[in-house]
């Protein structure tokens, strides 16, 4: 695993002893970080533990309440990321800071391009991209526009361009969490392209699988505290688990066997348009029983966006029917939808599931502000409003406690998690829609929302998983369908299903 | 943030003071204009404030702000329901126009009868004038700001074509329609006036504005359309998720919004105005709505405070060529007081930059202390559940502070 590349001389990058406080709050407290040349070097915590805190003193982007950073030996100031970029650090961040609409190449020469006299030199800018991206294996199509390529290839994009800046430790902050299973394994094999080259990656991240895959040594932040420092191999996933959360972790839903009973959810050869008028769902067909989650396994844009937004009643089908217990919900509102029995927990919880500005209590009432006990003749009754967000926030645990007339926007990204969760509960419907539930949440807050999901199953709910997380799918579902091109190409038994398989059906090689 | 804050910490943390702020830089502006133009500050605002403190003032103030007051109020209702209302202009006017038609046409009804009919004939006017606007952008996606200000000059055109109707028109020379009906107006009775020593134009339109300001806030805190086009307001996506019906909800805003302003309108030209005249130009009432509203936060308490503050300048100012300063003065100072709060995230920027510096100096402070008393490093034990709770929510206290 490029072990033997490992210089031990001078680490290429010392943090020590890094203490970052924001007012009251010590995000790093005392954390220490040695990464020698060529090697791939994991940084492991929940969310929130206080890596990216960690990474951003490293790139220049905020800076240590105190403690030394050094490159290769010299203790640098890091001002802003020109200083980082200057030491050679390149940083590719979690969300993408591309420009749509230029091309590749643009984007990568961005602020350094090559120009003649005045003029751009796009020819020259080309070909320097060309040569970069083959000198590391990173293919790309130059010419192509960001808005048009896979988010795989948009990856790249950002990869090459820390690299064109010369970039010799690269920061990856959570890569793997928009790939596809086929990308990951691409992007390790990169990764480790790199490392034999003489660089240096510093991977950010709360995935033990991809720990074990790629890295060569791990450093464990919890609660913004320094754990230890361990050479990967000697260390299992439920050991670094362990070592993150602070106590043993399951990684086994339990799940009890159930016989399905009645069908609740029926998509009946569903087809409809995308955005560009580009028919995107074509004859799908779906059931979800009682006591049944059914796991939509598939690629992000063959359908799966516009499969839920039918169902919950955003958008408009071209053909086909969507039946919940035998009533068609099909192009009516998504609040005929409610009505009927469906509920759901969104993909994108800030802008569907949320609204920020507003309190918690407001926001648990979302469906329902109309109805008693929440309002009498048009006018809201705040006493019951406060007391059902009282009791919510309690049976949750949504924190902070109290926190009943704070905007939702205050809350951490698991809390407001759990605050749909918890008014989904309440509403007590007998089909809930989960797109990517734990997405962005931690092992801790992963771990409640896939009891909840069991337990809403157990209680007799049809359950409908979208998720982009294949081990999610496969330790959830009952089910799994594969969608692939706007169709369910194949439908397998969730204890049956393996990653390789079911990657393979994904990507349109599988069984019709 | 327990701690003690200090004046320039609350200064820049409460929008109220930014507002305060802002005026005062308003008249310091209007002070160097005065001042560059060799006329004496101290006379101009003597001028000013005397002439909005004797009660024949106050009740010019009252008068002139009373419209002010509506159409501040139908903005700052449409801004919480995330619309802007720059149509206030030509909501206003086809209001005022309706409540002058009803007046003319229906001379012989008596009061009681005639003054609803014309609060109603306005408020339907400038909810129609809301609606035509929503629709657009509802059916067709038209943008509304656009929308509105074309519809500001076709409520305009239409308000001096109807001025210009035999039958509407004044029978004599003036370019306006005529008087409207003595029973459709909301003057004070003359003995009133004159005893009290009031404007002659005195009317109680103020009462009206009270009860609009009042419903107002309870629509938006109390009622369950508030929170449904709050909602919409703030996240029209998570709305409609919810079940809410956004368009009809932007509709409805709109509607209200538009009702607002006609009932502006109608109150002008049924108290002041008795008629209407046939204009080159835009009168600006809508206009003038923006910005008590702008200066009224938003609210509905606020939007009666501003606009009082507007009508006591509108009134104040058309004192000031008196002492040799120009009218224009006021609009000196509107614009910059507008300005101000238009850039008072600086003010936050200001303190924030203050605090952090204070928050520097008492974290060493601390850190010293607590170097002392430091726990054993045993915090592993704890529930890991602290970890998923607590996770996201320091990195955002951090930005809260930095952001303040």
């Amino acid at each position: 695993m490029g072990k033997e590349h490992v210089d031990m001389n001078t680490p290429v990058i010392e943090m020590r002893n890094i203490v970052k406080k924001f007012g009251d709050f010590t995000a790093n407290d005392g954390i220490n970080l040695t990464v020698h040349k060529g090697e791939i070097h994991a940084i492991l915590g929940e969310n929130g533990a206080g890596k990216s805190t960690l990474m951003n003193q490293l790139y220049g982007l905020i800076r240590p309440t105190s403690g030394d950073i050094l490159v290769r030996g010299q203790k640098i100031e890091m001002n802003n990321p020109r200083d980082a970029i200057a030491a050679g650090i390149g940083m590719v961040h979690q969300h993408f800071m591309l420009i749509q609409p230029f091309t590749v190449t643009e984007n990568i020469v961005l602020g350094t391009e090559p120009v003649n006299g005045i003029k751009l030199d796009m020819v020259k800018a080309r070909q320097n991209v060309l040569d970069i991206s083959e000198k590391y294996g990173l293919s790309i199509d130059p010419d192509a526009r960001i808005e048009d390529i896979s988010v795989g290839m948009q990856q790249r994009v950002e990869i090459l361009k820390a690299l064109y800046r010369g970039a010799e430790i690269l920061i990856l902050d959570e890569p793997t969490s928009s790939l596809t299973p086929q990308e990951i394994l691409e992007l390790i094999q990169i990764m480790h392209k790199l490392t034999e080259d003489g660089k240096s990656i510093i991977l950010i991240t709360h995935k033990l699988k991809e720990i074990k895959e790629s890295a060569d040594f791990c450093t464990i932040i919890r609660l913004g505290k320094y754990i230890s420092t361990v050479d990967v191999d000697t260390v299992t996933e439920s050991d670094l688990a362990n070592m993150m959360v602070g106590r043993n972790v399951t990684f086994k839903v339990d799940k009890p066997e159930m016989e399905p009973g009645e069908v609740v959810l029926e998509v009946k050869d569903l087809h409809a348009k995308d955005y560009r008028d580009v028919e995107i769902l074509k004859g799908l067909n779906l059931k979800v029983r009682r006591n049944e989650i059914v796991g939509i396994a598939g690629i992000d844009g063959n359908g799966q966006t516009e499969l839920v937004e039918i169902i919950t009643g955003l958008k408009k089908a071209t053909a086909g029917d969507v039946l919940v217990n035998g009533v068609s919900v099909c192009n009516k509102t998504p609040h005929f939808g409610f009505e009927h029995g469906v509920s759901s927990i969104p993909a994108d919880r800030q802008k569907h599931g949320l609204v920020l500005a507003h309190s918690v209590e407001d926001n648990l009432i979302l469906q329902n502000y109309k109805k008693d006990p929440y309002a009498k003749r048009s006018i809201l009754q705040r006493g019951p409003i406060f007391s059902h967000a009282q009791e919510a926030i309690g049976k949750f645990d949504i924190r902070p406690g109290g926190s009943e007339k704070r905007p939702a926007g205050t809350l951490s990204g698991g809390n407001q998690q759990k605050v749909i969760i918890a008014r989904e509960v309440y509403n007590d419907k007998d089909l809930l829609i989960a797109v990517n539930p734990t997405r962005g949440l931690d092992v801790g807050a992963i771990e409640y929302v896939h009891g909840y999901l069991v337990e809403q199953r157990n209680k007799g709910k049809a359950i409908l998983l979208v998720s982009f997380e294949l081990d999610e799918i496969m330790s959830l579902s009952d089910v799994i369908d594969v969608i692939f091109d706007g169709r369910i190409v194949s439908r397998v038994p969730g204890k049956e299903a393996d990653e390789k398989t079911l990657g393979l059906m994904m990507a349109g090689g599988g069984k019709a | 943030m327990k701690k003690k804050r200090s004046v320039i910490e609350i200064i820049s943390s409460v929008r109220f003071i930014h507002i305060l702020l802002a005026i005062i830089l308003g008249f310091a502006v209007g002070a160097l204009f005065l001042a560059v133009m060799g006329v004496s500050v101290g006379d101009a605002y003597g001028k000013l404030l005397d002439s909005v403190t004797t009660v024949k003032g106050i009740s010019y103030v009252i008068v002139y702000a009373t419209p002010y007051i509506l159409t501040g109020l139908s903005v700052a209702f449409s801004f919480k329901t995330g619309v802007f209302n720059i149509g206030a202009e030509g909501q206003f006017v086809v209001g005022s126009m309706a409540a002058a038609v009803t007046g003319i046409l229906l001379k012989d009804l008596p009061k009681p009868a005639l003054i609803p009919l014309c609060f109603l004939a306005a408020m339907a006017a400038g909810a129609l004038w809301g609606i035509i606007v929503g629709t657009l952008k509802t059916k067709w996606g038209i943008n509304e700001v656009l929308a509105m200000i074309m519809f500001n000059w076709i409520a305009f055109y239409l308000s001096n074509y109807i001025a210009g109707l035999p039958g509407i028109k004044n029978t004599g020379t003036a370019e306006a329609t005529q008087t409207i009906s003595e029973n459709a107006r909301t003057l004070l009775s003359k003995q009133t006036i004159a005893d009290l020593g009031l404007a002659p134009t005195a009317n109680w339109g103020i009462l009206v504005a009270l009860i609009a300001m009042i419903l107002v806030w309870f629509i938006i805190e109390k009622t369950t359309l508030g929170y449904e086009l709050k909602a919409v307001g703030s996240n029209r996506f998570a709305a409609e998720y919810g079940g809410i019906g956004v368009n009809r909800s932007i509709l409805t805003a709109l509607a209200i919004s538009g009702a607002l302003a006609g009932l502006g309108g109608s109150l002008q030209v049924m108290g002041m105005g008795s008629r209407i005249s046939i204009f080159s130009a835009q009168e600006g009432f809508g206009f003038g709505g923006i910005v008590v509203a702008l200066i009224g936060c938003s609210n509905p308490f606020g939007a009666l405070a501003a606009g009082l503050f507007y009508g006591a300048l509108t009134y104040g100012g058309s004192k000031l060529n008196l002492v040799g300063a120009p009218t224009q003065l006021i609009s000196v100072i509107v614009g910059t007081v507008v300005f101000f709060i238009a850039i008072s995230v600086i003010f936050e920027r200001l303190g924030g930059g203050i605090r952090a510096r204070r928050n520097a100096v008492a974290r060493e402070d601390k850190e010293k202390r607590e170097a002392a008393k430091k726990p054993p490093l045993e915090e592993a034990k704890e529930p890991p559940a602290e970890a998923a709770g607590s996770g996201g929510a320091p990195e955002e206290e951090g930005k809260e502070g930095e952001a303040k």
